[in-house]
């Protein structure tokens, strides 16, 4: 049996033109609608005054936003999926982003004027959830994927009920804080963007800089200490990308499920498992999943505005359940 | 001849029990030492210890005589391989890819492989006889075949000691001795030193140079094949009676085991 590796490169540039198109198609989809043309020469800087109005201060700030949290949540997956060992790890069912959503929604409801400290809050919150599975995971020396994914499911429901408790308590002030607990990318403009941007780019190039050790994991812990790793340096690092990838983003649009589980997994299944092409595929099928999911959350029930959250939930669970029964979970 | 490894009163812990007592073992530069025992004993326990895989809880260990506590890991790993006994492969790595990790060693936290790597990479294929596997899936191959090209990943580490933890186990007897040939030709035209885990006596016979018997953690004997394996040392270690057969010409006797040497048993 051979393997085919040439097709890869090609498989990982037909994503990234995808990803494209679907940005440009997307850019004019919504009340207005514009055509490629226009939205080229917008971007170019010669679109006309209304035009460029809605694409630059809406259409273009969502549509790079929604890309943006996708390969966040892509890379935070398949991060995790390699410290953990397991391609069932992913942010939202290891707790960690359930942990940073606790820490914003404190600040939101309780101390609102500390808000510029989200993003902060956010990573520690994520950071501390992940220590707690780590903690609940381990025995004798490992921690095996079984444990880890129901310390998961514990440190998920002792911070869903803090969200909820927290919700009762500040019914008051919910509303504002609710389209953002539903994972939603609506009303997200440039200046969103911009605070998001230099965040998320240090924590794809760290990402990048972690592949040959995330391949490693792959062998096992023994063979990557043989080889010379320090296995608690590289676990807590890749962890750290991890979880500050993830808390970004949802200090940002609060809790995207399924992003983190199914993009990695897809990824393998189009490139395989080596992180040298992992890597790459998470970010374009990434940045391509959010962009659609959160796409069809504003056009198809427009004027409503379904959180791309939503829709991640609606669509990737029953994809979940498909993995599973092929039996590749 | 100067020591190659060596180990001085290495004590090793495991959930609080004891595994390993007070070891120590000396070898020299070349040699083939198998560390024999019944299950239980602390062999691997023994071995893993000895490549700082797990923790010791005293003693020292030292590498061509410097002392591997006071190394980086890395180091060591430029000096040293070990292989355990399962090993995890992904379901889409080949045997190339494999055997390029053997490399990690040697280079930084982001340097990529230079022709020289895979130069170095091409002979250690070559020298395990995985030429034509090389574009395989590791999962699809036999288990002497992954065990040859876990091998050449070793190999392609350019260690001096290589140290097997039972590389035998789970292959049937033709491929046990493809591989217990393949790391004897490695000493024999390399020069590597080699210590493993065995558990045929008559393999560790054959093969070795020197033999190490462990029981509950502790070293019983140590010596060359014809003056460890006795008919009392079985009885006494293994509780066998057995039959222990020195043909002329050869330093490697053969044993026979008759029956257990403790009756009523159970």
């Amino acid at each position: 049996m051979l393997v085919h590796k040439k097709a890869t490169g090609l498989t990982i540039g037909l994503t990234f033109v995808l990803l494209i198109l679907a940005i440009i198609v997307s850019m004019g989809l919504g009340s207005v609608q514009f055509s490629p043309v226009e939205i080229i020469k917008a971007l170019f800087g010669h679109g006309g005054e209304v035009s460029d109005t809605i694409l630059w201060d809406i259409r273009i700030p969502r549509v790079m936003l929604a890309a943006v949290i996708g390969i966040n949540l892509a890379l935070s997956g398949a991060m995790l999926q390699a410290v953990m060992n397991n391609p069932l790890a992913d942010p939202g069912l290891t707790g960690v982003s359930s942990g940073a959503s606790v820490a914003v929604l404190f600040i939101l409801l309780v101390v609102p004027q500390f808000s510029s400290f989200i993003p902060f809050a956010a990573i520690i919150g994520g950071s501390l959830s992940a220590l707690m599975v780590y903690a609940l995971a381990w025995k004798k020396r490992g921690i095996t994927p079984i444990r880890v994914i129901l310390a998961g499911v514990a440190v998920n429901s002792v911070f869903g009920g803090i969200i909820g408790l927290l919700s009762l308590l500040y019914s008051d002030k919910l509303p504002g804080a609710l389209q953002w607990l539903n994972g939603s990318l609506s009303g997200k403009g440039m200046g969103d963007l911009r605070v998001m941007l230099p965040y998320s780019v240090i924590g794809w190039i760290v990402a990048l800089f972690c592949i040959r050790q995330a391949n490693i994991l792959r062998l096992g812990e023994q063979v990557a200490l043989n080889l010379g790793e320090s296995l608690n340096r590289v676990r807590i690092i890749l962890s750290f990308v991890a979880v500050y990838l993830a808390a970004v983003s949802v200090s940002t649009v609060g809790m995207i499920g399924f992003v983190g589980l199914v993009v990695p997994h897809m990824a393998r299944m189009l490139v395989g498992s080596d992180y040298k092409h992992l890597i790459p595929m998470s970010i374009g099928l990434g940045a391509l999943v959010l962009l659609v999911a959160d796409t069809i959350g504003r056009t198809f029930f427009a004027p409503l505005d379904i959180p791309a959250g939503i829709v991640m939930a609606v669509v990737g669970g029953p994809y979940f359940l498909y993995l599973m029964r092929k039996g590749d979970v | 001849m100067y020591s190659m490894l060596e180990a001085t009163s290495l004590s090793i812990s495991y959930d609080g029990n004891r595994i390993v007592k007070d070891v120590s073992l000396h070898v020299n530069e070349g040699e083939i030492v198998s560390i024999i025992g019944p299950n239980g004993s602390g062999k691997s326990t023994l071995l893993k210890g000895m490549s700082r895989l797990i923790p010791c809880e005293s003693g020292r260990v030292c590498i061509a005589g410097q002392e591997l506590s006071a190394m980086r890991s890395k180091q060591i790993s430029q000096m040293m391989c070990i292989l355990c006994q399962s090993n995890q492969t992904p379901a889409d790595m080949t045997v190339e890819e494999l055997v390029s990790y053997g490399r990690t060693p040697h280079k930084k936290w982001f340097e990529r492989l230079t022709r020289e790597d895979h130069e170095i990479i091409d002979w250690a294929i070559e020298q395990t006889g995985m030429t034509s596997y090389r574009k395989r899936l590791v999962v699809s191959l036999s288990g002497g075949e992954a065990q040859r090209a876990w091998i050449a990943m070793a190999l392609a580490q350019r260690p001096k000691v290589l140290l097997l933890d039972e590389p035998t186990t789970y292959l049937d007897i033709a491929h046990q001795l493809e591989v217990l040939e393949l790391v004897r030709s490695l000493n024999k035209e390399l020069g590597i030193t080699v210590i493993m885990v065995l558990h045929d006596l008559n393999q560790a016979s054959t093969y070795s140079d020197k033999i190490c018997v462990i029981r509950s953690g502790v070293v019983e004997l140590v010596g060359k094949p014809s003056e460890v394996l006795t008919h009392e040392m079985i009885r006494n270690v293994y509780g066998v009676e057995a039959e222990v057969e020195f043909t002329p010409n050869s330093t490697s006797p053969r044993i026979h085991p008759i029956r257990r040497a403790v009756a009523n048993v159970g």
